[in-house]
């Protein structure tokens, strides 16, 4: 119980910190909000009063007659209650960014969430077996081959995959949006095929990219539970070899990855922002691109906030996780 | 009984457990040799190799190129790749091959600069977490957990977006911010395994300063984990910031594989018939990333040799 307790307190008081940075770069970095609005208001042909300008301002947090203290106080409370304020991007000036992100959250959650899993999931697999059969043909071709994927730019990999499967007018695959233009959102199967053949090669390029360093620690982890005594005294006990991999060598070694997983996380959403960027797959990566392409403050704070809530979550399922495996963590907390 | 303490970084990340070993390989020539053997080190190393050339000479490798690559209109803009332009020309008229050979020079600074400079703030707050211990330690990890986790990507984009786009400076520093929590995290597990050796506390009763003792007795012990942290840094750095100026976040007038990225979308290259001008820098982004991977994993099995690949006859007579 205590250990749960220790990491819901990290969870808040990680959460405080990210706000608190969210807060305070803008205030201290030399491009200044208001400069910017002015001239993103007089670039899109509108004139707005100082009255107006400073009520788009305070609705994020920008109050101009409020003490910093107290702008602090009002934008914590405004961000946990999901009081976002509306967009100051070029093109969709005044749009509610809560409304923005609830539309992209969804595609995000979908496309990202299941590749990331995935590739988790596969590459842990596959570095249990590459480890368990230890100068297999498996343990041969893995490390070399995944060291050079894992160093591959997710960006990059996204392109080489338009340029052999979606390019020219006979595409084998579409190569930007999440389904055809002219479709409706329903449960049909038109529309569903479309959604996934739009998601093939974003979730692949995730999967590639992603799943090399899980697998090379997995293997890594293993190699080095296996030269355990427990191990030995399992086999010298005639336990399966099926129960040994998976009960004494795997369950251990995955302790390391899964905290491997939590740290990681952070690095991969990062990678996947470029990802929906390349393929203009509408998720809330591609909305950040648009949030700094539009010097859209307010979509920004938002978007980082949320993508921190995310990993933290993450790395709360890992320690529960952690939880389940490992009888020890259970007994000191 | 269990005089042994066991180091806390057994639980953390592989490879870290190799490199506990207290006992010092035979001197630089040792580690030379291993480098020599280990096939991953040497392709890694001569792909370095081959970039630091390219950054400190390129015009070795154009010699037929004089002035600034980045001239516009010196050839006619959009040209296919052929004899004369290997591969071919931007909207601009720029000669791709010449720009990809003279945008080593920042893209390589980058990521050297800011690995070293992460794995300087990761070796100052990891190795004072340890040896301060106490509330100073608890602070520290505190940061360090923090920074751990914080999705630093989008830390950055919003960084930049604000520092205003398009200052190295600010790339690089920002960089480094964002990529010291790892190396201090293992840095700050192996420092408190060592705390309590023998030799550290003959310095302490033979006299000696704190600080004489930090960085004479306890910093070359952690040479292996500075130099995997440092190759880790700069991997995480060439990528990051290709990918930041790819999004349009660098100086997009400056020469890096990342803004001719950025250019070539710009440009919807790929798309529009101009394959090699979208993906050769990509490409060499990625050259540079697998000799830092490629050198970071095979010191990972210099240091434990039960990772290394197995040979073929042993494997066989294992196996029978």
């Amino acid at each position: 119980m205590r250990y749960l307790l220790r990491r819901l307190g990290f969870f808040v008081l990680t959460l405080w910190a990210a706000m608190t940075l969210n807060f305070f770069i803008p205030r201290m970095m030399p491009g200044n909000p208001v400069s910017v609005l002015k001239a993103q208001l007089n670039h899109s042909g509108r004139v707005a009063s100082t009255q107006q300008l400073n009520a788009l301002l305070a609705s994020f947090g920008f109050d101009p007659h409020a003490s910093l203290a107290g702008q602090y106080v009002t934008y914590l409370k405004d961000m946990v209650t999901f009081h976002w304020g509306v967009s100051i991007g070029g093109s969709s000036l005044g749009a509610s960014v809560a409304g923005m992100i609830r539309q992209a959250l969804p595609w995000t959650l979908g496309l990202v969430g299941v590749a990331t899993v995935m590739a988790f999931v596969f590459g842990t697999l596959i570095g249990i077996v590459a480890g368990w059969r230890r100068g297999g043909f498996l343990d041969g071709v893995v490390p070399p081959v995944f060291v050079v994927t894992s160093a591959l730019p997710y960006f990059w990999v996204g392109l080489v995959a338009i340029l052999l499967f979606a390019n020219g007018a006979h595409a084998l695959l579409p190569n930007d949006g999440n389904y055809d233009i002219g479709l409706h959102t329903e449960w049909s199967w038109k529309f569903i095929s479309s959604v996934l053949r739009h998601a093939i090669l974003p979730a692949g390029t995730i999967l590639i990219t992603a799943i090399g360093g899980w697998i090379l620690t997995m293997r890594n982890t293993m190699i080095t539970t296996l030269a355990e005594d427990y191990v030995r005294m399992a086999r010298a006990k005639g336990i399966s070899n099926r129960r040994i991999m998976m009960g004494y060598a795997a369950r251990n070694a995955l302790l390391p990855n899964l905290s491997g997983f939590a740290m990681s996380l952070g690095y991969v959403i990062g990678g996947t922002i470029l990802v929906e960027y390349v393929f203009n797959y509408p998720g809330l990566g591609h909305m950040f691109f648009l949030a700094t392409a539009g010097t859209d403050y307010p979509l920004l704070q938002a978007l980082f906030m949320l993508v921190t809530v995310a990993v933290l979550i993450c790395v709360l399922l890992c320690d529960f996780a952690v939880l389940l495996l490992d009888p020890r963590a259970r007994a000191k907390g | 009984m269990t005089t042994t303490p066991m180091p806390a970084t057994l639980t953390d990340a592989p490879g870290v457990s190799g490199a506990l070993r207290p006992r010092r390989r035979s001197g630089r020539g040792g580690l030379a040799r291993a480098v020599m053997h280990n096939r991953k080190a040497m392709i890694g190393l001569l792909l370095f190799a081959l970039f630091c050339l390219l950054a400190a000479f390129p015009h070795i490798f154009v010699p037929w190129s004089h002035g600034d690559p980045q001239t516009v209109g010196a050839f006619p803009s959009e040209l296919h790749p052929s004899l004369a332009h290997w591969m071919g020309t931007t909207q601009l008229g720029q000669d791709v091959y010449t720009e990809l050979v003279y945008g080593t020079r920042e893209s390589l600074l980058i990521a050297v600069i800011a690995g070293l400079g992460s794995t300087l703030l990761s070796v100052i707050i990891g190795v004072s977490a340890a040896y301060l211990g106490g509330i100073a330690d608890d602070a520290l990890s505190m940061l360090t957990g923090i920074f751990l986790v914080l999705p630093t990507f989008p830390l950055m984009i919003v960084l930049a977006t604000y520092a205003g786009k398009g200052n190295l400076t600010v790339v690089i520093i920002v960089l480094i911010v964002t990529g010291w929590a790892y190396g201090a995290n293992q840095l700050r597990a192996q420092g408190l395994s060592l705390r309590n050796r023998d030799f550290l506390e003959s310095a302490r009763v033979r006299g000696e300063r704190k600080s004489y003792i930090i960085v004479v007795e306890v910093l070359p012990t952690m040479t292996s984990l500075i130099l995997a942290g440092f190759l880790g840094s700069a991997l995480y750095s060439v990528l990051t910031a290709a990918g930041l100026q790819f999004l349009g976040l660098g100086d997009s007038s400056s020469l890096s594989w990342g803004t001719m990225l950025y250019w070539a979308q710009n440009q919807s290259a790929l798309l529009s018939g101009f394959p090699v001008w979208a993906l050769a820098p990509g490409f060499a982004v990625a050259l540079l990333g697998v000799a830092f991977a490629l050198l970071n994993y095979a010191f990972d099995e210099i240091s434990n040799p039960a990772l290394r690949p197995v040979r073929r006859h042993r494997a066989k007579r294992a196996h029978s």
